[in-house]
Parts: structure tokens; C-alpha cells; sequence
């Protein structure tokens, strides 16, 4: 009973996301529901293997990337519908994490970060040399019609990223909850302590790089017929990683509900700042908040209501 | 396509472009290197060095090497302050690593974006008497604007070298992350040479900076580019090296100016990250590590 | 008695620096073993091998008649081989109790039913006597009930073979006299037990054989007595 009650909520989710497009409405609250969706996927990737696993990733924008690509290669070569993008494009950014988690086997802590970063900038320079996907200067496509039941594309897109991003937090809620996810989080407090105990530390982190490699690449193929031009500038842009690592780190990344609060707060808050200040502005606050929050409040939002909690009961 | 020239062009180059690189990176060398603090915001220090001189020479005049050695001071303390900042957030309380690498990351993207503020996407250069003029040796051409970056990254290096191997506090700081217990039984205080290290390779970062701009126009997202670079040559250089900092430095330098030259400059990028890769993947205590 | 590890000319090299040369010892089922020697002397590595946490450059290592040569570590502790750390690696972010389920889950898997798991980490630390302290975290612990968690944690296990690595290092005699009496116990219930010291009042009164280590090399085994009155152990910690 119990196992199947995230299976429910996501589904109660999806399908009050689409009667919700029923009622029409501004094609931005659209745009922008999707940006923050977008977020919550990517965050809660993120967290899988930075909260939970304790291995740090600059590299979101060479998953989501890659995510990215896939789609557009499939659109460009067969015209694939968008489910079949989601599928590939999980696949192919789920392998590439399964490549990073080997390096895990020699790179611990800071070096593995930085091997990300790297990752991250050597697949940016070959796709700007890549021209069958337009290169440096990208290339722009044009969304097919939207399918039956939605009135424009928009609204199809959001309800999309409504399902994906239902499905990796209830993912993060499992992983969290299962003998996986305490493995995995013994590897986070020591990963030699861990092995003597019998986790299988290899194996475990293969899962986390895989699986966070995986949401954060289906967060990515939705995303060419979001924004309609596809350049390696804004897809591999550094606020992806950026953002990504803030957003846990601000809602606190032990749990699932942490990357979901910061998302939601750093996401509208960007939606909301874009609109009425300026979009560098908006970053400037993400990166200031961030660096409180480390600072100040290392377990983030969840971590202070907790403690609230704590003393109230005492 | 292939010719001697173009080789020897490239290699000369390349070698001037590693003296310049040495000068960005010595100042990781001496913070990741030496003191296990992941400065990966020293990049956009260097930048924010080269605006410096682009704001110096816009308004005052200025010559770029000369603000960039008047505000090492002021950068100095720009260090201390980091290093404050870093130390009761993340070291006092033994948490450096991974909660410290994203203290920087979050710095260096404040840099940026408030650089971006303040001027906008737009490259901005410098404008100095020397900048376009070169000579001839045989048919390798000599710019100046190449040459003298190599010069002064090649004097702050010595510099460097010297005073670490040659003064009290410069030992001091080679000690500190390995047996800072021997310090304070000998009462210097590890905090405080810690400091002294740390702002000095931000003070660094204002003479890179000004270098920086000499090579070339800089906007604000550059420095993104030096992450992988100064990492590449640290860890290759062996890890708090400073003659291996130098060696490194040269190397991905001819080896970008030849990718440059013969592949497109748009493949330069991929060089000094895949290297990175490469080295972190196969020999992560570097070519001349321990 | 039969032997429960054998440990079969094992070598070990850091670069240049031969830390064991062809090591052999055997462990029978249900001894008490000594391992020491002085600093560097080579102790640690050596259980680093046995343990996994470390490969050999040479010779075999064999356990419950297996070769285990090559295995990696989290095989190593699920057949029956667990360590403690000379300083202690508690998972930090769980409480006491949670620290004894990682191995109750992990190392014994298939031994302890999932429902039975917390009900298990709890008699453990009241065997330990650390009962009281089950919700709280260990940096809230004190330095001797933190090496009881090590201990509880291994206990957890399920071990077979139980290497302590100078659990009581740094201890008060008082506090060894406490951690002294549960080793003696986990051996009472059929755990054979690897100690590690330094404090040489423990081991000599603990250990049934003991086998020294000195730069690598394995100069002597045999009973305390036989072990106090060896002339190279004696040159080996009092020098010439």
C-alpha cells in the first residue's frame, strides 16, 4: 500500500496539472511554470548525488546538454515525438553518468568537481564544432503542431515537465527512504567506514551518477522545443550549474523536499526578478544567497525549520 | 596548410602565452596547492584585475602594468577578506572541502555577474603604446603585447619562488597545511600565515589581470575559461609546485597555440580541460608530482 | 583448531617503500591474536590488506578455506571480516542506532530481517552498553563511548573475524579496563578477534598468540610469554 502511494500522487498531480491547461490563462504563466518545473528536476537530480551521495557536480549543464542534443539530433534526423526524446535523451545522459561515476573510483571531493567542470566545457567545445547541430551559432527549430487534447505547445511542454518533475521527486523520496539511499548516505559520511560495513560503494555510486546523470539529461530534452533555438552559449550556460547545486544547497540536501523548496523559491524568485529588474540582477541574488546560505545556514531552509521544531518540543 | 613557419610561430607563441599563464596560475598553486583552500574563483579575480586596469587606463590613463602593481595592494586586501570570510565560515568549523568549493563557486559567480553589471557583455580592451607594435627574429614574429605578459609572468614567478624558499614566512607557508602543529609549537600562528598566503594569491590576480587585458579584450564570462586552464596547470605542475607551475604552464601553451593554429581556435577550449581530464584521470599527483 | 585466515606471503609496496615483505600468519577459529610492533612497523597496512582496503602486490590471503585475494572489501566484510578504525569514522549525519543499521542491512544482509533490523542494533548497544546513547549523534559522543560505537558498529556486522585496530589507543587505564571485558565477551560468543595495540598491558593479558611485525617483516609468533622473552622483539622496540 505504502509503495504505491508516490505512484498515485504523481499521477493526482499530472492530471490536475492538465485540467488546470483546461482553464486556459496567460501563455506565460505557462513559460514560467516551466522554468521552475525545469528546476525542480534538475535540482533534485542534483541532490541525488551531491545531497545524498556527497560527491559535488559543476558539470549540470553537460547532462542537461546532452539531454538537449538528443532531442534535437532525433528531431533533426527522424522527427521523433517528444516521448521518444525523453526516453533517448534519459539514456544517453544516463550513460554519460555511468562514465562519470568510474571516475569516482580515483577522483574523491574537490578533483572530482573540478573533473566535472572540465566535462562540461570539453563537450561544449565539440558540440560548437558539431555543425549537423548548428555548431557555435546554433540552430533554430520549429515545433510541430501541438498534440489533441492541448491547446498550444506551451501548454503540452508544461504538463510534460508537470510529470517529470512528479517523477524524479518521488525517485529522490524513494532513493531517500530505501536501503539505497542509506547506503548511499553512509558513503556521503565515509566512504571507507561504509565499505568496511559491507555497502558496496562502487556499485552505489554508479547508481547515483547514473540515475542523477538521467533526470538531469530528461530535464534537458523538453528544452529545444521550450526555447525554439538551440546554441551551446545558453544551453551549457553556467547558470544551469550554478542554480542547480544553489537550490539544494538552499532548501537543504539531505531530504527530497529540500532541492523542491529551493527550486521553487530561487526559481520564481528569478521568474519574478527577470520580469521586473533585470536578468543579471536576478543572478547576482541567486549567487548572494547562496553564498549566505553556505555560510550561515549549511543545512538550509529544512535544516532551520527543523531546528525550530527541536526547540519548541524541548 | 602545414608549414615551418606557422610551427614556429605557434611554438613561440605558445611559449610566450605559458610565461602569462604561469601568472594567472601561481596563485592557485600557492591556495589549492600549498594551503588546500579550492580558490576556483581566482579566475574571476584575475578578471576583475583586468578590469581594473581597463577602468585605470579608460579614466586616469594609466598604464595597465602599472595599476595592475599599484592595486596588488589593494587586491591583498580583497584577500584578506576572503580568507576571513572563508575561515569562520568553513575551516574554523571543519568543513572545508566540499561546502568551501561551493563558497568560491558562489563568489566567482557574484564576480561575474557584478562585472557584468557594471559593464555589460561587451569585450572591453586596453589602449597603451607598446599593444600593437611587434618585431622580427628570423620569420618568428615577437609581439609585444605577447612579450611583455611572458616577461612579468616570468618575474612574478621568480619573485614567488624566492620568496618562498628564501624567507621565514615563505617557509612558513609551505609548512602550514602539512605540520601545522610544528608552527604553533614554534608560536607562529597557522591562521594567520594562512592569510598572509591567501591574499597573496589574489594579490597576484590583479597583475594577471592586467596582463590579461594586454593580451587580448576581455568580457566578463572569461575567466570560465581559466578555471580549467590554472586547474590543468596546477595539478599538472605537481600541486603547489611553483617550478612545476612554470613547466605546466609552458607546456598547455604550445599545446594550445598549436591546437589554435592548426585546428581552429574555436577547439582551444577542449585542450587545457581535456588535458585536465586526462591527468586527473591517470596521474592525479601530476607530471612533476610527488 | 582450524584456521580460520591464512595469510599467505603477502607483500605490499608504496612506490620505493616495501611496507610488508612476504607476511605469513594464521588465524585458527575462535583465537584471540595479537598483531604488534612498533610505528611503522607495518600493522596497519597489513590489516588494510586483510581487510580489503588496500590490494597486494604478492602472495595470497585465504578465509574460511576461500581465496579472498582479490575480492573487494564490502565482500570481504559480508563473509565475515570486519575492522574498526584506529580513529573512529562514524557516519556522522546518523544517530548511534542509524549507525548500526548500515551494516545490519548491508554486511548481514540476508541474516537479519528488515523488520528486525532496529530491534537487533538496539541489543547490540546494550551489549555495549550504549543503549542510553541510541538517538544521539556521535559528536555528541565521548571519546570512549565513541570507540564503543566502532566496536557496536562492527559487531553489527555480523562478523566472523573481528579486527580491532588500537581500539583503546589514547584511553585512560581505567577506560581500557572497560573496553577489555566486551572484546573478552564478543570472543566468549565465538567471534575470533584481531587486536591491534599499542598499550602492551592489554594485548599481553588478552591475546592468546601474538605475532610481531618490524619493518614489514613478521620476526616472531607464539604466546605472550614466548613472544616478551624473543631477543629480536626485544632489539625490535628497544633498539641495539
Amino acid at each position: 500500500m505504502k509503495k504505491t502511494v508516490p505512484l498515485w500522487v504523481v499521477l493526482g498531480v499530472v492530471v490536475a496539472a492538465f485540467l488546470f491547461t483546461r482553464l486556459g490563462g496567460n501563455r506565460y504563466i505557462y513559460f514560467a511554470g516551466y522554468f521552475v518545473l525545469q528546476y525542480i528536476v534538475l535540482a533534485t537530480a542534483w541532490n541525488v548525488l551531491g545531497g545524498y551521495t556527497g560527491y559535488v557536480n559543476f558539470g549540470t549543464a553537460a547532462f542537461f546538454a546532452t539531454g538537449a542534443y538528443t532531442a534535437l539530433v532525433l528531431i533533426l534526423a527522424f522527427k521523433a515525438t517528444l516521448p521518444v526524446q525523453i526516453v533517448a535523451g534519459a539514456l544517453t545522459a544516463g550513460l554519460l553518468g555511468l562514465g562519470i561515476g568510474y571516475l569516482t573510483l580515483r577522483l574523491r571531493g574537490v578533483f572530482f568537481s573540478i573533473a566535472t567542470l572540465a566535462l562540461s566545457v570539453v563537450l561544449q567545445t565539440v558540440v560548437s564544432n558539431w555543425e549537423y547541430v548548428g555548431g557555435g551559432k546554433g540552430l533554430s527549430i520549429i515545433r510541430p503542431k501541438a498534440p489533441a487534447l492541448f491547446a498550444s505547445h506551451a501548454e503540452y511542454l508544461f504538463v510534460v515537465m508537470v510529470l517529470l518533475a512528479a517523477a524524479s521527486v518521488a525517485l529522490a523520496w524513494w532513493v531517500q527512504n530505501s536501503r539505497v539511499g542509506r547506503g548511499l548516505a553512509a558513503i556521503r559520511d565515509n566512504e571507507e567506514a561504509a565499505e568496511c560495513m559491507g555497502v558496496p560503494t562502487l556499485r552505489l555510486k554508479l547508481f547515483a551518477t547514473t540515475l542523477s546523470g538521467c533526470l538531469m539529461g530528461v530535464a534537458g530534452t523538453p528544452f529545444p522545443y521550450y526555447v525554439t533555438l538551440v546554441e551551446p552559449g545558453s544551453v551549457f550556460s553556467l547558470d544551469y550549474a550554478v542554480n542547480s547545486l544553489a537550490m539544494p544547497m538552499i532548501g537543504g540536501t539531505t531530504t527530497w523536499v529540500g532541492p523542491v523548496i529551493g527550486a521553487v523559491l530561487l526559481g520564481t524568485a528569478q521568474q519574478v526578478a527577470t520580469v521586473t529588474i533585470s536578468s543579471e540582477l536576478n543572478l547576482l541574488i541567486v549567487g548572494i544567497v547562496l553564498v549566505a546560505f553556505v555560510m550561515l545556514a549549511p543545512q538550509g531552509i529544512v535544516g532551520l525549520v527543523q531546528r525550530l521544531f527541536h526547540r519548541r518540543s524541548r | 596548410m602545414f608549414s615551418l613557419d606557422l610551427l614556429l610561430n605557434a611554438i613561440v607563441a605558445g611559449i610566450l602565452i605559458g610565461g602569462f599563464y604561469a601568472a594567472v596560475s601561481l596563485g592557485i598553486s600557492v591556495s589549492f596547492g600549498l594551503l588546500d583552500i579550492v580558490n576556483i574563483a581566482h579566475p574571476a579575480f584575475v578578471i576583475l584585475g583586468s578590469y581594473t586596469a581597463y577602468a585605470m587606463n579608460r579614466f586616469f590613463g594609466f598604464d595597465p602594468l602599472l595599476t595592475g602593481l599599484l592595486f596588488t595592494p589593494v587586491f591583498y586586501a580583497l584577500g584578506v577578506v576572503v580568507y576571513r570570510l572563508y575561515y569562520l565560515g568553513f575551516e574554523r568549523k571543519g568543513e572545508e572541502s566540499l561546502r568551501g568549493l561551493v563558497f568560491f563557486f558562489g563568489v566567482l559567480f557574484i564576480v561575474e555577474v557584478a562585472l557584468l553589471l557594471a559593464y555589460g557583455v561587451d569585450y572591453r580592451m586596453i589602449e597603451a603604446r607598446y599593444v600593437g607594435q611587434s618585431f622580427h627574429i628570423g620569420v618568428v614574429g615577437i609581439a609585444f603585447r605577447l612579450l611583455l605578459p611572458c616577461l612579468v609572468g616570468l618575474m612574478v614567478t621568480v619573485a614567488l619562488h624566492l620568496f618562498l624558499s628564501k624567507t621565514f614566512y615563505g617557509r612558513a607557508i609551505k609548512a602550514v597545511s602539512q605540520d601545522s602543529q610544528a608552527l604553533r609549537l614554534m608560536g607562529v600562528d597557522p591562521v594567520k600565515i594562512k592569510r598572509i598566503a591567501f591574499a597573496l594569491s589574489i594579490a597576484t590576480a590583479s597583475l594577471a589581470g592586467a596582463l590579461l587585458i594586454l593580451i587580448g579584450p576581455v568580457e566578463p564570462s572569461i575567466g570560465r575559461e581559466y578555471i580549467g586552464r590554472v586547474f590543468a596547470i596546477v595539478v599538472l605542475g605537481g600541486m603547489g609546485s611553483i617550478s612545476g607551475t612554470l613547466a605546466a604552464s609552458v607546456i598547455l601553451g604550445v599545446v594550445e597555440s598549436l591546437t589554435a593554429t592548426f585546428s581552429g581556435p574555436s577547439w582551444a577550449p577542449a585542450v587545457s580541460f581535456g588535458i585536465l581530464l586526462v591527468v586527473l584521470a591517470v596521474r592525479p599527483a601530476g607530471l612533476f608530482g610527488r | 583448531m582450524a584456521a580460520l585466515l591464512e595469510v599467505r606471503g603477502v607483500t605490499k609496496r608504496f612506490g620505493g617503500f616495501q611496507a610488508l615483505s612476504d607476511v605469513s600468519l594464521e588465524v585458527r577459529e575462535g583465537e584471540r591474536f595479537g598483531l604488534i610492533g612498533p610505528n611503522g612497523s607495518g600493522k596497519t597496512t597489513l590489516i588494510n590488506c586483510i581487510s580489503g582496503a588496500l590490494g597486494t602486490d604478492g602472495g595470497t590471503l585465504v578465509f574460511r578455506g576461500k581465496d579472498i585475494t582479490r575480492l573487494p572489501a564490502h565482500q570481504r566484510t559480508r563473509l565475515g571480516i570486519c575492522r574498526s578504525f584506529q580513529i573512529p569514522r562514524p557516519f556522522t549525519s546518523m544517530t548511534v542506532l542509524e549507525n548500526l543499521c548500515i551494516p545490519l542491512e548491508y554486511a548481514a544482509h540476508g541474516q537479519v530481517p528488515r523488520s528486525a533490523v532496529a530491534s537487533e542494533a538496539m541489543e547490540i548497544l546494550r551489549l555495549m552498553g550504549l543503549d542510553a546513547k541510541a538517538q544521539a549523534r556521535p559528536a555528541d559522543l565521548t571519546g570512549i563511548d565513541m570507540r564503543k560505537l566502532e566496536l557496536a558498529r562492527a559487531m553489527a556486522a555480523k562478523p566472523r573475524l573481528l579486527i580491532s585496530d588500537e581500539a583503546m589507543a589514547g584511553l585512560s587505564p581505567a577506560e581500557v579496563d572497560a573496553i577489555l571485558p566486551i572484546l573478552f565477551a564478543l570472543n566468549e560468543r565465538g567471534i575470533t578477534i584481531i587486536m591491534i595495540e599499542h598499550i602492551m598491558r592489554a594485548v599481553m593479558r588478552f591475546s592468546q598468540r601474538i605475532a610481531v611485525l618490524d619493518a614489514g617483516e613478521k620476526i616472531a609468533e607464539g604466546t605472550p610469554e614466548e613472544v616478551v622473552s624473543n631477543k629480536r622483539v626485544e632489539k625490535a622496540y628497544l633498539g641495539e
